[in-house]
């Protein structure tokens, strides 16, 4: 993307920066509808439906069509800036023992450079209904699919990081279409799938304040506003979190969630795993399993987090260079990186997910610019221990996934999830479940709703 | 990735645990010469040491440092296509480096730095490079013209370089012109870590910080120096503590300006987010809220670096994503390097940031450095601050800006033999870069008893 402060450009305040960065992309955006609070700029490209410019402002709970066209130039620049990448030397192992192996970030930028093509997922995104309405002052982002299906259970599905919309993407159809699926028409679903503030499509805050309880009323306000008095909310990662929010705030229309990353950690030991101490005694098999796991992570994968959640804004390097971004997405977690590692050096298919969906993934961080927007929620939770038991009382189903970075035990889920009207451990899947293994994802969640069908 | 690396022992924990420890001992909140250069050598002065013949496996190498053109203009031309974030969402620095500063670095960086001046005073010093144990070793050799002058070698951390020390070369190794007595000269060694800058990138696992103060007493022996003093902060200081505890015999006394001196009770209840123990003198709850502030807002990148420096791609292919993650290194040293390049400068100047930044850059280093941390964290039996079992005479310089002062009480409680104890008014992390001059003094003060 061409940079919009061109060192020669640079003002001396940051006040007229943020009026130039503005003013630079409201000229590169004036044919599009979407003209919104120069603050909640951050979207490459944009092409309206509607041919005059609405200031969000003015008609706050406007639903506006939103379709995506990246520039040329933002693409080829993209390309021009991984096949210049300056690389490391090598690990000095022979595994990922120390993050992401120079193979594998080179032969992900080969793929990228050479046969990734964006424009096939932005067709595929333009084939869905997109939208974005504007909420508590920051427009969010959704794509909305409706099912043919009459009595179709409205249901918004929330992402994580380093997810989005793309992980959701293979799930619409089995959800709002079962019957195509295996499934009946009894199961089907209203998809909502948003973004969350700072990533995607979504406008990045510009104050602070935008932590998960905050995104759960907006995801409320949403639902209310595209007229649904009653739905489900799903979610992984720090969608699961949005819908622990959403089910202690119990607005009027929630009657349940389903989450495959449940905050089920008991809060004695949720301390012990923080001071690194070896699990207590007492615990039965599965919770020492996952104490265990929990502390692994910890120890070995968490240094990402710790970053985002401290020092956001230092992490230029991810803004300004596609392989740094690439690199720092993969190494989520071990076994999400070791996978995603085999998939590009040796083609080992990693379920569903296939490179492209990988690049697809990373290559909207990179031209949304929301590497750094998408670190602050970490910044907006700091201090809180994200996995530590909720106190959720409406129904709560709960998949557990066992590629999971922690698979919750039943009997921690039981105390934390006082409704829980489902549980059960799934044969395959990850924690970037739904991309993963889009199928049993969906029957997981037609299964976790069922009972609270009319 | 092997999820049972941490049940080996019943209560022992792996090598995970360990890892981790290293950082912090608390919980979390959280050769070969590969590179672009062109080593041109130059005769030698005769104020050299013994040199030994080019060939021989200890041989001693001049080095020079000369970049082509073509290294600088691709930094520049990087800098100038950065592609920026927008600001942050609050009005300070609590989010991580704010967006102004890093374009003034930026700005600065490619219109007004030069980084052939910082060349040209490099090659002004004496430079050599010699294998130990596998690896180029690089160094900067001065010898006062004193004779029984002491010898001392300054061990840098990171983010910092060789850069550190320039300042204080001639202070020290020429203390008559600068208001102290011959007696109080050094012959200085000042080398770079394995991984920064222009030593070697080790290409194996193990370079811990037993194997670099093994290294450390080899070279000082190769240099002809029966006995020497050390000094350090940073690494450097974790070096020091090293050093102290293995007490080669050639070593006489060590000074540290980041000394592990945190007692086992205030690091466990740090680690375990408890209060502090009862009964804290003043300068021990400052010391406690530094260390508390920087393990609960600090620590990031340091555990990323400890864990996964393999992953920080960014910083080699962006030099403003280089220059954040660097400058970011703790609290103060981000506001004083902030409050440079907004035009206040003290301590550090623009030029000085940018000439370590560069060197960085241009070296290659950003993930051998960060590898360090791996490998340092892979052994260390202790966290960067806890005592470590110095048995020999250590002196401390205690600065109100480092990432904790020292208390004199824990001082004296960490090292059985402290021969000096100080409390700098003004300085931070990089004391010797910020305030050469009260560096030097406090050198001179700690080691005077030492003297003949």
């Amino acid at each position: 993307m061409k940079t919009e402060n061109q060192i020669e450009d640079l003002p001396g305040d940051a006040a007229k920066t943020s009026e130039e960065h503005s003013y630079n992309r409201r000229r590169f955006l004036r044919d599009t509808a979407l003209v919104v609070g120069a603050a909640q700029l951050g979207v490459a490209g944009l092409a309206g439906a509607q041919p005059e410019p609405v200031a969000a402002t003015q008609e706050p709970e406007i639903i506006r069509p939103f379709q995506i066209s990246i520039p040329d130039e933002d693409l080829a620049e993209l390309r021009r800036r991984v096949l210049a990448a300056k690389w490391p030397d090598h690990e000095t192992v022979t595994d990922d023992s120390q993050g992401v192996q120079l193979a594998t970030s080179q032969e992900l930028a080969r793929y990228w450079a050479t046969d990734y093509d964006w424009r096939k997922v932005e067709v595929k995104l333009n084939s869905l209904p997109q939208f974005v309405t504007t909420i508590d002052g920051v427009d969010i982002h959704f794509i909305h699919v409706r099912s043919q299906h009459e009595n179709a259970l409205p249901i918004i599905i929330t992402h994580g990081w380093p997810g989005s919309i793309i992980e959701q993407l293979k799930i619409i159809e089995p959800l709002t279409n079962p019957t195509a699926y295996d499934g009946s028409a009894e199961d089907a679903f209203d998809v909502v799938i948003p973004s969350m503030p700072g990533y995607g499509f979504s406008g990045k805050p510009t104050t602070t304040g935008w932590n998960p309880e905050r995104i759960a009323r907006t995801w409320a306000t949403l639902m209310a506003r595209l007229g649904y008095t009653h739905y489900v909310a799903q979610g992984g990662d720090w969608g699961a979190f949005i819908c622990n929010a959403m089910a202690e705030q119990a607005p009027a229309g929630l009657l349940g969630i389903h989450v495959n990353f449940p905050s089920t950690i008991p809060t004695e030991i949720g301390k012990a795993i923080m001071a690194g101490n070896p699990p207590p005694a007492g615990l039965s098999a599965d919770e020492r399993r996952a104490y265990e796991q929990r502390l692994d992570l910890i120890n070995k994968h968490y240094g990402y987090a710790i970053e985002m959640g401290n020092r956001p804004q230092t992490l230029t390097g991810l803004v300004d260079s596609p392989v740094g971004l690439a690199a720092w997405m993969m190494d989520h977690d071990g076994r999400s990186c070791g996978q995603i590692s085999d998939l590009f050096v040796n083609g080992r298919p990693f379920g569903a997910i296939t490179r492209d969906d990988i690049l697809d993934n990373i290559t909207l961080y990179w031209l949304t610019n929301t590497a750094i927007s998408s670190a602050r929620l970490y910044w907006e939770n700091k201090g809180k221990w994200s996995l530590s038991a909720v106190n959720v009382s409406i129904p709560a189903a709960v998949s557990v996934f066992p590629g999971e970075t922690y698979q919750a035990p039943r009997s921690w889920t039981e105390k934390a999830y006082h409704k829980l009207i489902y549980f059960h451990e799934t044969d395959k899947g990850g924690h970037f479940a739904a991309w993963e293994q889009p199928e049993i994802f969906a029957e997981e969640v037609r299964a976790g709703f069922r009972s609270l069908r009319a | 990735m092997n999820t049972n690396e941490i049940s080996e022992t019943a209560g022992t924990p792996g090598e995970a645990y360990t890892r981790r420890r290293f950082l912090q001992n608390t919980a979390l909140a959280v050769g070969a010469i590969e590179l672009g250069i062109a080593g041109i050598a130059r005769a030698q002065s005769a104020t050299e040491p013994v040199m030994t013949m080019a060939g021989d496996p200890d041989s001693i190498q001049p080095f020079q440092v000369n970049f082509p053109d073509e290294a600088l203009a691709d930094l520049k031309q990087r800098i100038l296509a950065t592609r920026w974030p927008e600001q942050e969402a609050v009005t300070d620095d609590t989010q991580g480096v704010q967006l102004s500063t890093i374009q003034a670095v930026a700005k600065y960086w490619v219109t007004d730095y030069d980084w052939r001046k910082f060349e040209v005073r490099l090659n002004a010093l004496p430079q050599f490079t010699t294998e130990i144990d596998g690896l180029d070793i690089h160094f900067i050799h001065v010898r006062s013209k004193h004779e029984n002058a002491l010898p001392i070698i300054v061990t840098h951390g990171w983010p910092g370089s060789i850069v550190e020390q320039l300042k204080i070369i001639e202070p020290l190794t020429n203390p008559t012109a600068h208001g102290a007595s011959a007696a109080d000269a050094f012959h200085v060694v000042i080398p770079s870590l394995p991984g920064y800058g222009f030593s070697g990138k080790p290409t194996a696992p193990g370079w811990d910080i037993a194997r670099i103060s093994r290294t450390w007493v080899t070279l000082m022996k190769r240099l002809g120096y029966a006995h020497f003093v050390a000094a350090g902060g940073d690494v450097g200081a974790q070096v020091v503590d090293e050093l102290g505890v293995q007490a080669p015999p050639e070593l006489l006394a060590i000074h540290s300006n980041m000394p592990g001196t945190v007692p086992d009770d205030v690091a466990k209840a740090l680690n375990n987010h408890e209060p502090p123990p009862a009964g804290l003198s003043a300068d021990e709850q400052h010391a406690w809220d530094q260390l508390d502030f920087f393990y609960k807002k600090g620590l990031g990148y340091a555990i990323e670096m400890s864990n996964r420096p393999q992953t920080l791609y960014g910083l080699m292919d962006s030099p403003i994503g280089l220059a954040a993650w660097m400058i970011d290194h703790d609290i103060r040293s981000e506001e004083l390097i902030s409050r440079a390049f907004a035009g206040k400068t003290e301590g550090l100047s623009r030029d000085d940031v940018l000439d370590n930044i560069t060197l960085y850059w241009l070296t290659k280093t950003a993930v051998s450095s960060a590898r360090s941390y791996w490998d340092y964290s892979a052994t260390a039996k202790k966290g960067f601050f806890d005592v470590k079992g110095a048995t020999v005479p250590v002196a401390v310089g205690a600065f109100p800006d480092e990432i904790y002062t020292a208390p004199r009480s824990w001082a004296e409680r960490a090292y059985p033999k402290l021969i000096h104890y100080n409390k700098l008014p003004k300085g931070g992390h990089f004391a010797a870069w910020e305030q050469p001059q009260f560096y030097c003094e406090e050198i001179r003060a700690s080691f005077k008893s030492l003297r003949a």
